[in-house]
């Protein structure tokens, strides 16, 4: 066991940062929104919790705070442009934003460019990893008990009717695209400091739809059913050997086979077994 | 006064005047009816009231305050709820947690024998608190999104048609179901095409016709008023 634990270890930990990434998707889309600007944040923070252990020799904790703070900040600045979008539009407009933030990256001299960043010190190990997610599924469960949870879900129901019981929607749409923001920032510094070297396509669309389609997986409505979902994406090409190399192929007819058998993904199919 | 006041109201979309200068008051306990054919700006009005449009002149007073210009979630909690003429339900969810979400804006939660007290006024007493809101009958559903109205504790409910796709028996029981919530001291404003309920259920009837009041009065005198006639059936029917 302990054995398969440490051959395994980078394993273990990638998927609790996937968890973290689906997430941190999850809580964007619980309320509805279609927001698709984590693999962004993630790179925001892991650029910014990189530079500061490389360049200033700041531990992993400040690093995580600071970086965390960073993609928070983005993701509220993200926020104000795109408070009138919805569905679809929404979507393109946060990929087109991340997609900005890869370019710019990949010729900014402070990020290494298409080098990327490397020596970053590799102090993010599994304990430090779990105890992240352990922090983030508490934060996440107490949210769930408060009136806060209740608007997140009226707002994706329907923002109309929700608007119409009090709900501030506008606020709710704003505090969702932030937390997010947050979660994928805790991720995105563990990320760089587990990796000792990062670069712009560590976080570009590629990543983005890994963490949709693990959300998908999962169900879109559940903080569960994405961790779900990544566990079962991150484990999938490591189980079956031949299919690693078609990662992209296999992660598209997953989406397809989601999409048309099980719309509500796994933890829809798991409380329609329990309603019957 | 108490009650909802409007004062020249008027709402333009574009270069479209869908409200020209209405004004109409709900008192409490009074069931005002607003009718008028398609396209009247009757939605118009209680989207204006709940803030989903701005006014572009006029005032529109909750209890002699004004609430006009201020966002839709906080017009919700000064004590205005409202029903929707397509049925807007959070589906998905459970019957128990629509009827609480009508109470978002208050302190407490409400507990299962709350709801339940909710429902009965609404003839849904026996409804499973579990169902999906998408899953029980239409009318179950018309009733239910009325209790949600009802669960925010509102001193004025505008109804958008509470009855459209009923059948008799159930535009009979709804009537009843306003009249009893009326007497409870609730103002409301009811939108409605159904003549019989409007007879049955409303104090008095304001009649728009593209955007204007026309006639306002009675029911009694408003269904033989010759203005709603030709605003209804057009001037060959009032002449044969």
């Amino acid at each position: 066991m302990i054995l398969f634990f440490t051959s395994h270890s980078k394993l273990f930990d990638q998927l609790a940062i996937n968890a973290l990434l689906a997430l941190s998707l999850s809580v964007c889309l619980q309320a509805g929104q279609l927001a698709l600007a984590q693999a962004a944040f993630m790179g925001i923070a892991a650029y910014i919790g990189a530079i500061l252990a490389v360049s200033a020799g700041l531990p992993l904790l400040p690093c995580i705070l600071i970086g965390a703070l960073g993609s928070t900040l983005a993701a509220m600045l993200l926020a104000l442009p795109v408070r009138g979008l919805r569905g679809v539009f929404l979507a393109i407009a946060t990929i087109g934003f991340g997609e900005i933030l890869r370019i710019v990256a990949n010729n900014l001299k402070l990020t290494g460019g298409g080098e990327g960043l490397s020596q970053i010190p590799a102090d993010a190990n599994t304990f430090v990893i779990y105890g992240a997610l352990v922090v983030v599924a508490i934060a996440l469960f107490f949210l769930s008990r408060t009136k806060f949870a209740l608007a997140i879900a009226l707002t994706r129901e329907d923002e109309t009717a929700a608007r119409g019981v009090g709900v501030d929607t506008a606020g709710v749409r704003f505090w969702t695209l932030a937390l997010g923001g947050a979660i994928a920032g805790i991720a995105g510094v563990l990320y760089a400091h587990s990796n000792f070297f990062i670069t712009p396509a560590d976080f570009g669309f590629g990543r983005m739809e890994q963490i949709l389609v693990a959300c998908v997986i999962g169900g879109s409505t559940s903080a569960l059913g994405a961790v779900v979902g990544s566990i079962v994406l991150t484990l999938l090409p490591e189980t079956i050997r031949f299919l690693a190399d078609y990662r992209e192929v296999t992660n598209g007819a997953i989406l397809l086979a989601v999409v048309l058998f099980a719309p509500q993904g796994i933890s829809g199919l798991w409380r329609g077994r329990r309603s019957l | 006064m108490s009650g909802l006041e409007l004062a020249g109201v008027t709402v333009r979309y574009g270069g479209v005047t869908a409200v020209r200068d209405v004004s109409l008051a709900v008192e409490p306990g009074a069931v005002l009816g607003l009718i008028g054919p398609n396209g009247a700006g009757k939605t118009s009005i209680i989207n204006a009231v709940t803030g989903i449009v701005g006014i572009d002149t006029g005032t529109i007073a909750l209890d002699g305050k004004r609430i006009d210009g201020i966002p839709p979630h906080r017009i919700a909690r000064s004590g205005i709820a409202r029903t929707y003429q397509n049925i807007r339900l959070f589906g998905a969810l459970d019957v128990r947690t629509n009827v609480g979400a009508g109470a978002f804006t208050q302190k407490s939660r409400l507990d299962d024998r709350a709801l339940r007290a909710i429902l009965a006024r609404v003839d849904l007493a026996d409804v499973d608190l579990d169902a999906q809101a998408a899953a029980i009958s239409y009318g179950d559903q018309r009733r239910l999104e009325i209790a949600r109205a009802l669960a925010a504790e509102p001193t004025v409910i505008l109804l958008d048609e509470p009855a459209a796709g009923m059948n008799p028996v159930e535009t009979a029981r709804l009537t009843g179901i306003i009249r009893t919530l009326a007497a409870s001291g609730i103002g409301m404003l009811l939108i409605e095409h159904d003549m019989t309920l409007v007879r049955a259920a409303c104090d008095a009837v304001v009649v728009l016709n593209f955007g204007e009041v026309i006639a306002r009065g009675t029911p009694a005198a408003i269904a033989v008023d010759p203005l709603v006639v030709e605003a209804y059936l057009g001037t060959d029917a009032q002449s044969a």
